[in-house]
């Protein structure tokens, strides 16, 4: 079981090195990567928008009923909404479910492909289907931090709009929670993460779906075995990059 | 010509070819028949490369496939057209878009010139009126034709076809397999198809190779199958009553 798993995961690096051979023409892949871009970016933008408004007023919401002793600042509901925000939520919470929504819809997509030879059609006509296939999704995915930093502003406001409208503090005391004790690193550090998230993001799910053996059913299995594996990096990544920029 | 000399091929313990050795010759239509699981589509596969040969050797005109560079296979593959046994359309492209693909990808052409293209391919394998429409949208007998059509599209060597009379009608079937005959003596082409449909064997067959259990057992034109007396080609072939008097009444003259 050892050996399946490590040659997996050397076949998924050697994957890795194909998606860049042989590269398609800049003319059809520019179409393919505007399609792509437009599919999984901008066709996240609704569901990232509406889960990290709602969780960053929940955050919100939780911060300021635990917050029972009068001693304690009414800021600390915006300061702990923008660390939550920004630090875990946006790019880790967002990433997960992204594995589910996206992930889902690239193992599915390229495993049809398989199970119905178009990936080799693609083979015989000489065409690289690893380049003509992830590349343009790894392109796309180069703005996923985009699509978390507007997460990452809506999950604030969020939160500012549970904690006003809600009756948890004022406007201004949410305001200068969020800018309490700012350090500027903490957006780099999940930009960093939200980079090395949209990769795998990419990657994984087309592997799954690239390699897959079988027919329709087996493109159900792997979807989810995609989600598992995608959800199980990005967390283990997570806790990697967390440890390595963060402790010091 | 397409020339293969003691083609062996094993996927764990199982040996599906066991030393293939035949010619596929230019401007004829190349039929490989035999049971399931005989190694039809692995030897196809393999001629495709898409399965790497454990021994023997696969030249198409004097070049030898495995003993290409990466850069000469992909030359190569662009002088192959393959009609697949599901079609093997690109679901998201129309019909238009599908045929115009390998134009897209390997020439330089202009928009205007691979247009002309795609709409004397379609007019060729009489699709006219379907452009625009997804492959979903269409039928089995018009996906195939589709799929001829991408397949010559870019002037193939080397036409290759898997089953391409599977699911259709009776009457689809001989228009398919006339268009394939047609198409390959028009352009002198190399065909080769697989398939295990007789009434194939009897309109198109011109060079057949019959395989059983992983070897040749015997080659020959459909004129030859008629009076064949390998008891094996005669149980395969002549399955049906039909095909039985069909011999008979062709042997009585």
């Amino acid at each position: 079981m050892l050996v399946r798993y490590l040659s997996q995961i050397g076949r998924y690096f050697l994957m890795w090195k194909e998606i860049f051979n042989k590269p398609t023409k800049w003319s059809v892949m520019k179409g393919l990567i505007l399609k792509e871009i437009d599919d999984l970016i901008i066709g996240s933008l609704g569901i990232v928008a509406f889960i990290t408004f709602f969780v960053g007023g929940v955050v919100a919401i939780q911060t300021a009923l635990n917050l029972t002793n009068p001693l304690i600042p009414k800021y600390l509901i915006g300061f702990a909404t923008r660390q939550s925000v920004i630090l875990e939520f946006a790019p880790t919470f967002v990433s997960i479910v992204m594995a589910g929504k996206m992930g889902s819809f690239i193992t599915s997509s390229i495993g049809t492909m398989r199970v119905t030879e178009q990936i080799d059609a693609l083979e015989v006509m000489g065409v690289n289907s690893l380049n003509y296939l992830v590349f343009p999704k790894l392109m796309a995915l180069l703005l996923y931090p985009f699509l978390i930093g507007i997460g990452m502003f809506l999950g604030i406001l969020g939160g500012w709009m549970a904690a006003v409208y809600g009756g948890f503090g004022t406007s201004d005391e949410f305001i200068g929670g969020i800018q309490q004790d700012f350090i500027p690193f903490h957006i780099v550090y999940a930009f960093i993460k939200t980079f090395l998230f949209g990769l795998l993001l990419a990657t994984i799910p087309s592997f799954h779906g690239y390699y897959m053996k079988g027919g329709a059913l087996e493109v159900g299995k792997a979807s989810t075995v995609s989600f598992v594996w995608t959800s199980v990096t990005i967390i283990l990544l997570n806790y990697i990059l967390t440890q390595l920029l963060l402790s010091s | 010509m397409i020339e293969v000399k003691n083609l062996e091929k094993s996927f764990g313990d199982s040996k599906v070819l066991k030393g293939i050795s035949t010619v596929f010759e230019t401007g004829k239509t190349n039929l490989i028949i035999g049971q399931s699981g005989s190694g039809k589509t692995v030897l196809l596969k393999t001629l495709l490369g898409i399965h790497k040969p454990d021994s023997g050797t696969i030249s198409y005109d004097g070049r030898f496939y495995w003993e290409m560079s990466e850069d000469e296979k992909r030359e190569l593959r662009t002088e192959i057209g393959m009609v697949f046994q599901g079609s093997a359309l690109f679901d998201s492209m129309t019909v238009a878009q599908n045929v115009a693909f390998p134009l897209k990808m390997f020439t330089k052409q202009s928009k205007s010139e691979n247009q002309d293209r795609v709409d004397f391919v379609l007019k060729r394998v009489n699709l006219t009126e379907a452009h625009n429409k997804l492959p979903s949208e269409i039928s089995g007998g018009m996906q195939k034709r589709v799929a001829i059509a991408r397949a010559i599209v870019n002037n193939p060597k080397y036409l290759f076809c898997d089953e391409p009379n599977s699911g259709l009608d009776p009457n689809t079937s001989i228009l398919i397999d006339n268009l394939i005959k047609e198409i390959t003596e028009e352009y002198n082409i190399t065909t080769v198809i697989n398939t295990h449909d007789m009434n194939s064997v009897m309109e198109i067959g011109e060079n057949i190779v019959f395989l059983k259990n992983g070897l040749k057992e015997w080659q020959g034109s459909k004129e030859e199958i008629f009076k064949t007396d390998n008891q094996a080609v005669v149980d395969f072939v002549y399955s049906s009553n039909l095909f039985k008097k069909v011999r008979e009444a062709y042997l009585k003259g």
